[in-house]
């Protein structure tokens, strides 16, 4: 008989995904941890806020916590993903919509297991992931930095994210398939100054969140570290053996670029790469220093470590294959990009040794004409102004393919006026 | 061959088209108010609107103009008739040597085009990419600001004068 069957499998279903959903909610609970009187700003060691400082520098966490015309760590900023935008919250120690009621342990396990006071599930594009490992030591540094912010009342945004990702409780099935946080054990082959890199860079620095892919489900792709990502528009390029540098990335050139936002041999630091120099510019220069060996080591194969290039002069043949975009060069760019010009005088790298070129996409060579360069360390100096407003698509589009077939190396770009259309919704 | 709408009006200009757009206004055009100051896109002094955007003359080829409609200083009003912002600058004084001025009022123009009711913040963004060397920047400020109140706008949180 047919309705009685169809009805048991009706209700074996909804038993199912009842069951299913119960299961979920069961693995996604967490229980809130209490609140606590607000800290006493004066109850912290100096020392322990200093060092917080220094930590909060390396970790740039002020970049998401800081909305662009907010005030510091009280959030608003928005942080784009392929499944919408999640605001950085407040993290001043405000009673109402800071963390200024959170323990110690409230704000460790949020840190290191990306659960909120109230027991809800953080999203990734908060780095837990890289956060877990952190010392006891310097969760109890930033702690105390934190909670000696000046408080700022500001309640951040609700998340816009594509439905049903706005469901927490889904969060705990993305853990258990993707969140393995591995305990940094000492390497005793390498030198104290790379274990202090790597666990500054695998943790508070979180780099491979930006220079690794990411697969479908936003979860970076162990398997394929430091293969380069995206961020906000921007490309991440790769920090391993794939590199497309042309000048090899000593833990010198690295240390001087990371303090200062400039590379005479490679790039300047622009987008989001900007405001990682900016605070690395104020951290503790050893911890710097310990970054650059540790990134060093994972650029020791890249080409450009086993032999430098020389520079191409391929002026004439760009010049007959893009004619347009070699006129606008004339124009627009050589003034300042060409052998002997004022920019190279003052120690701006030459084109064709800045690694946008040489990337397998076009998207950072395009934000910098569109967007302009300013000395990202808040040291003064001479700034690349921004074309948006006096070039067309087109008109970017053809100037782009002029330079990587002058400059660049690897395959020419394809599709470059969707592109150019692309950056310009995207990054700052 | 090259033509251009300058100031509401057809120009045709015979020049190599990678000419920056600031040498044709000048040279080619009699247009004179957008200075030569840096050639480098540093100081602002060339700052002209391409389509209601502010733009550096010195680095926009002619050629790239294209169907874009340019806007100098000349073309908001003259001595006889000044147009809304030039008065502004006029009633606050706001030059001294006078060779940033054609600069900031284009630069200002854009703004107020693109808002009447800038914040404080935003205003002195949208000014940052011109300099000044004589320091008549309060008076820059105040002009613009009375000119979005011209506008029907007005810039809602003005800094404080020092007294």
């Amino acid at each position: 008989m047919r309705r009685p069957r169809a009805l048991r499998l009706t209700v074996q279903l909804a038993a199912l995904v009842l069951l299913g959903a119960s299961a979920l909610l069961a693995l996604a609970y967490r229980p809130a941890i209490a609140e606590i009187a607000s800290p006493d700003p004066r109850s912290f060691d100096a020392g322990l806020v200093a060092q917080g400082a220094a930590l909060a520098r390396l970790g740039n966490c002020v970049s998401c916590h800081q909305a662009k015309s907010g005030r510091p760590y009280a959030g608003g900023y928005a942080v784009e993903t392929p499944i919408g935008q999640i605001y950085g919250s407040n993290i001043t120690p405000d009673e109402r919509t800071g963390i200024g009621r959170w323990s110690r342990s409230a704000f460790a396990r949020a840190m290191r297991e990306g659960v909120g006071r109230d027991g809800r599930h953080l999203y990734p594009a908060f780095p837990y992931t890289h956060y877990a490992t952190l010392a006891d030591g310097d969760i109890d540094a930033l702690y105390a930095f934190l909670m000696t912010r000046p408080a700022v009342r500001a309640t951040v945004p609700a998340n816009r994210l594509i439905p049903p990702l706005g469901v927490r409780p889904l969060l705990a099935g993305w853990k258990l398939l993707f969140f393995r946080p591995v305990a940094i054990r000492r390497e005793v082959a390498q030198s104290q100054e790379w274990n202090r890199g790597r666990y500054i860079g695998e943790t508070l620095a979180h780099c491979s969140a930006c220079h690794s892919p990411r697969g479908l489900f936003q979860q970076e792709r162990t398997d394929r570290r430091y293969d380069g990502g995206w961020s906000a528009g921007w490309y991440a390029p790769p920090l391993n053996e794939h590199s497309p540098a042309v000048r090899a990335w000593t833990a010198e050139r690295l240390y001087t670029y990371l303090r200062t936002g400039l590379s005479r041999d490679h790039a300047a630091a622009a987008g989001p790469m900007g405001a990682v120099a900016y605070n690395l510019a104020r951290a503790d220069p050893r911890d710097v220093r310990a970054l650059a060996t540790y990134y060093a080591w994972w650029l020791r194969d890249a080409s450009a470590a086993r032999a430098e290039p020389p520079l191409p002069n391929r002026a004439a043949t760009a010049a007959a294959a893009h004619p347009a975009g070699a006129r606008l060069y004339a124009g627009a760019c050589a003034v300042c990009h060409e052998p002997g010009a004022a920019m190279v005088e003052a120690g701006r790298p030459v084109l064709p040794l800045g690694t946008p070129l040489h990337e397998d996409y076009p998207a950072d060579t395009i934000q910098i004409i569109l967007k302009g360069l300013r000395p990202p360390t808040g040291a003064s100096g001479p700034y690349m102004p921004a074309y948006a407003d006096a070039l067309s698509d087109a008109q970017v589009a053809d100037l782009v393919a002029y330079l990587r077939a002058r400059h660049g190396s690897g395959t020419p770009w394809s599709d470059l006026e969707h592109a150019v259309a692309e950056a310009r919704e995207t990054g700052e | 061959m090259i033509e251009l709408h300058v100031n509401g009006r057809a120009a045709r200009v015979t020049v190599d088209p990678a000419t920056p757009l600031l040498y044709v206004l000048r040279d080619d055009l009699g247009l004179h108010a957008a200075k030569f100051g840096c050639g480098l896109g540093q100081c602002g002094a060339c700052t002209v609107l391409l389509d209601d955007r502010a733009v550096f003359a010195c680095l926009l080829p002619v050629g790239a103009v294209g169907e874009r409609q340019v806007t100098t200083v000349e073309g908001l009003g003259d001595a006889t008739t000044p147009g809304d912002l030039q008065q502004a600058f006029l009633h606050e004084q706001a030059a001294q040597c006078g060779y940033c001025i054609p600069g900031m009022i284009a630069r200002a123009e854009a703004l107020l085009r693109r808002t009447t009711t800038p914040s404080e913040d935003e205003l002195r963004t949208a000014m940052a990419p011109s300099l000044c060397r004589c320091g008549t920047h309060m008076r820059i400020l105040r002009a613009v600001r009375r000119a979005a109140v011209a506008r029907g706008g007005g810039v809602p949180d003005p800094a404080k004068p020092v007294s």
